[in-house]
């Protein structure tokens, strides 16, 4: 072989790497985003149906509920709008706590129910999971806007970070 | 006082890395041999102030100066000795102190090792150290000082994260960040190569022991990590493709490109324009780690409350250390004209495919990383990109890689011949074949991938131990086998226990994600479970004190074939100050599994001695994973220590290497 066709070869094979490379990443991305969606989206019907996103809000008060088997359980999480009931099956992080914010990844299973495979809770005490802290920020700026004069400029969320 | 002290001394180390930073740089350029000549001792000073002001801040610690901001922000009185000092660096100003402590450190160190280099050369190396050293002490200074007042003093800290509580903590941030901030030396050496024009064999082996030194680190630094997570976080896993993981993964796969590149520019002349473009890289990505971990960018267990202004800092920082190296290397490397050549089948070949494949594991990593945050800075909406997305890339990318790994060694320089390396590894394969396909049915289940994960690690240590084994062969001359394997270069050695290193990680990887069990489950005191033919018992909850926290603590029986092994206490802790929970798992490690205990909650608040949600893990070969980087980084050391870095040769001409260590 001549160095200028070992030159092509090289560069050729090079390239035909990169691009299934290329490929592989892309499609590896594609299929393994998951979106972040509002409770209020979930309740207007925003969430894809049978396929994996991500809900944040704050576990409401009060709803912690456990099955027989005492690892099965349901709680709700809102965004002070709307509410969704999230099911899940395992243990829950230690800094999960009502009243506090949460993230949870799963899917839609019925109307209204979110079965999660990964429920993930801030990691101190003031910190509060940033999709979280913004579900819950644009259902009050939206509750805002609908209740005209109502406590103008209620203070956001406080979200401390 | 002494915080004040503390304070005077990082003003002091700034005027003196700007010292140090520019004039031994101009007088390398103008050949002023008295301003070349302040390197050393400027880097000297500026090692001393940062460990006094460091030892200032942790005197604030000890004694809980609580009229200290930073202090009563992350320590408590009650909180133990050990964490107090480790609290240091628990948050972002002393973390910060601690990545300037280290560059200090690095520089202070070139400085005392480098008796065999040019003067020029290194009053380049540490000029340009000098002035990474200068934006850093800029940024703590303007952002982020540790020494500043609470007036009034507060009665009382508020405490260290509990997360933090733990030896895993003492530790790996100073080994992280010896990694990290060691890049800047192979950094340094590239930009010192760039000034000077001289980027040659003899650069190259200026360089290699200290990035190898920085990648050992590294690579410490981040299984330490992960063995933290493991045990600490409780969730049984080793690593999650978080992006602040991520952020330190990148400048390792660049680091680990760049030692192997950094082989091919000593022995060959080859890659020059390559190599200098991955020091760059690695330490732009130790930077860009930095600025994602601080700025707040990305949200886990580092990022300490955060302020806007550091990240723009750290941001402009960045951006000026890439586009000046980058112009730099865009204006000088040119000039440093092209290598030897190599044939298509060949050491220099294989090695350009090694270093393609990382660079692309860490593109991919990188894509992942920054993705969700540019989809966020768009506006189109919050993604997040999962574990599988990784997993769905690193295996095609490494399986080559850990194909190529046990060839490479024995492809000549130059020109290498398939049908050589064929006949020389073909047993090798074959064995690796029969332990790929034998193994997972003796486990209990056969699957593609763990196949494929046992077939690279067969292959992998088959073919290093071979490469040994030929070499000591063909160099024993009259001696015996043994005494022939113990002289044998550092370089060499080190290169077969690193890739056995790989090896054996990837046997962890494979065994523990193929066959590990995992169960939540409700237990009430005197319930056991059978998981994986181990027997838990549960037989009770009990109160315990601890220093600075409440704990309930379980107590279990782990008992195999109705024998019993041990007791396994997991605790749930509360801690005092921050009323944050934590779980401490309990964990029997041995070295062909862990099993795993840990309290989840509870079921009745009230009742914190009756039922409880358990998890329990079995874990086969999960120590193999840390096992393997501390090989890799053993192997690390080994070549580091060679004997021919520390020959002396203050000729900047190719030196001949002495028989028998044409090994890379």
């Amino acid at each position: 072989m001549k160095s200028r066709h070992k030159k092509l070869a090289l560069i050729g094979g090079a390239l035909a790497v990169i691009g299934i490379i290329a490929a592989l990443v892309l499609n590896a991305l594609n299929s393994n985003i998951a979106l972040y969606i509002s409770p209020t989206d979930v309740a207007e019907g925003k969430a894809p149906q049978g396929k994996i996103f991500r809900i944040g809000g704050l576990v409401k008060e009060g709803s912690l509920q456990r099955q027989a088997d005492g690892v099965t359980i349901a709680f709700i999480v809102t965004d002070t709008a709307k509410d969704i009931t999230v099911n899940y099956k395992g243990i829950l992080p230690d800094l999960f706590k009502e009243g506090k914010g949460v993230v949870a990844q799963g899917k839609m299973t019925g109307a209204g129910t979110f079965t999660a495979s990964e429920v993930l809770a801030k990691h101190d005490e003031n910190y509060m999971p940033p999709e979280a802290a913004q579900a819950v920020s644009d259902a009050q700026a939206r509750g805002a806007d609908n209740k005209v004069g109502e406590a103008p400029g209620d203070d956001k969320m406080k979200t401390g970070y | 006082m002494i915080p004040e002290l503390g304070h005077f001394a990082l003003i002091l180390a700034t005027l003196v890395a700007l010292i140090l930073g520019t004039l031994p740089l101009l007088g390398a350029h103008q050949n002023r041999m008295a301003w070349v000549a302040l390197a050393r001792p400027a880097a000297t000073a500026m090692a001393l102030l940062i460990t006094f002001s460091f030892a200032c801040l942790t005197q604030a610690f000890v004694v809980s100066d609580f009229s200290v901001v930073y202090v009563a922000q992350h320590s408590n009185s009650l909180l133990p000795i050990q964490y107090r000092v480790a609290a240091v660096w628990g948050g972002h100003e002393g973390s910060l102190l601690l990545w300037m402590l280290m560059l200090s450190w690095w520089a202070f160190a070139v400085a005392m090792l480098s008796r065999q280099l040019p003067d020029a050369m290194v009053a380049r190396v540490l000029g340009t150290l000098g002035l990474v050293a200068f934006g850093f002490l800029l940024f703590i200074l303007i952002t982020s000082s540790p020494f500043e007042r609470l007036l009034p003093a507060a009665a009382e800290g508020k405490d260290l994260n509990p997360l933090l509580q733990d030896f895993g903590l003492i530790i790996h941030p100073p080994l992280l960040y010896m990694g990290y901030v060691g890049f800047s030396v192979a950094f340094a050496f590239a930009i010192a190569a760039l000034l000077s024009g001289q980027l040659d064999a003899a650069w190259a082996r200026w360089s290699r022991p200290w990035t190898m030194a920085a990648w050992v680190f590294l690579t410490l630094g981040i299984a330490m990590g992960s063995w933290w997570a493991y045990y600490e976080l409780g969730w049984g896993g080793w690593w999650f493709w978080d992006p602040v993981e991520n952020a330190s993964f990148m400048p390792w796969l660049i680091g680990t490109a760049l030692i192997h590149s950094l082989a091919v520019t000593e022995k060959r002349g080859s890659f020059k324009n390559w190599t200098v473009l991955l020091a760059i890289s690695a330490f732009s990505l130790s930077l860009l780690g930095t600025f994602l971990v601080r700025s707040g960018v990305l949200t886990s267990v580092h990022a300490f409350a955060t302020d806007p202004r550091r990240g723009i800092f750290i941001l402009i920082f960045l951006v000026a250390v890439i586009g000046t190296s980058l112009a730099l290397f865009a204006w000088r490397a040119p000039k440093v004209g092209l290598g030897g050549r190599f044939g298509l089948v060949s050491r220099e070949s294989m090695l350009l495919t090694n270093n393609v494949l990382l660079v692309v594991a860490a593109a991919t990593v990188l894509l992942g990383t920054l993705y969700p945050l540019l989809i966020d800075a768009l506006g189109v909406g919050k993604i997040s990109v999962g574990p599988p997305y990784f997993n769905a890339v690193f295996v095609p990318v490494m399986t080559p890689l850990l194909f190529m790994m046990g060839i490479g060694p024995f492809a000549r320089w130059k020109e290498a011949s398939i049908g050589e390396i064929l006949r020389t590894l073909r047993w090798a394969f074959a064995a690796a074949v029969i332990v790929a396909i034998a193994l997972p049915f003796i486990y209990g289940a056969w699957t593609p991938l763990t196949a494929l994960g046992l077939l690279m690690a067969a292959w992998v240590t088959l073919a290093s131990t071979l490469n040994f084994v030929q070499r000591v062969r063909h160099t024993r001359g009259g001696q015996s086998f043994l005494s022939a394997a113990l002289r044998q270069p550092g370089s060499f050695v080190g290169m077969n226990v690193a890739h056995i290193g790989i090896a054996v990680f990837v046997v962890g990887v494979t065994m523990v994600s193929s066959f590990q069990e995992e169960l939540d489950i409700k237990m009430a005191p005197g319930e056991h479970v059978d998981v994986a033919g181990y027997r838990f018992t549960f037989n009770s909850v009990k109160a315990v004190e601890g220093p600075n926290y409440v704990a309930a603590q379980g107590d279990f029986d782990l008992a195999v074939n109705g024998k019993f092994v041990r007791k396994m206490n997991p605790e749930k802790r509360n801690y005092h100050s921050s009323q944050m929970p934590m779980t401490e798992a309990a964990i029997d490690a041995g070295l062909l599994r862990d099993v795993y205990v840990s309290l989840g909650e509870a079921i009745d608040r009230d009742n914190p001695e009756g039922e409880w949600a358990v998890r329990v893990y079995y874990k086969p070969f999960v120590d193999w994973i840390w096992g393997g980087c501390l090989l890799m980084a053993l192997g690390g050391l080994l070549a580091m220590l060679d004997r021919r870095y520390r020959v002396k040769a203050r000729t900047s001409s190719p030196v001949k290497t002495p028989a028998g260590t044409q090994q890379a």
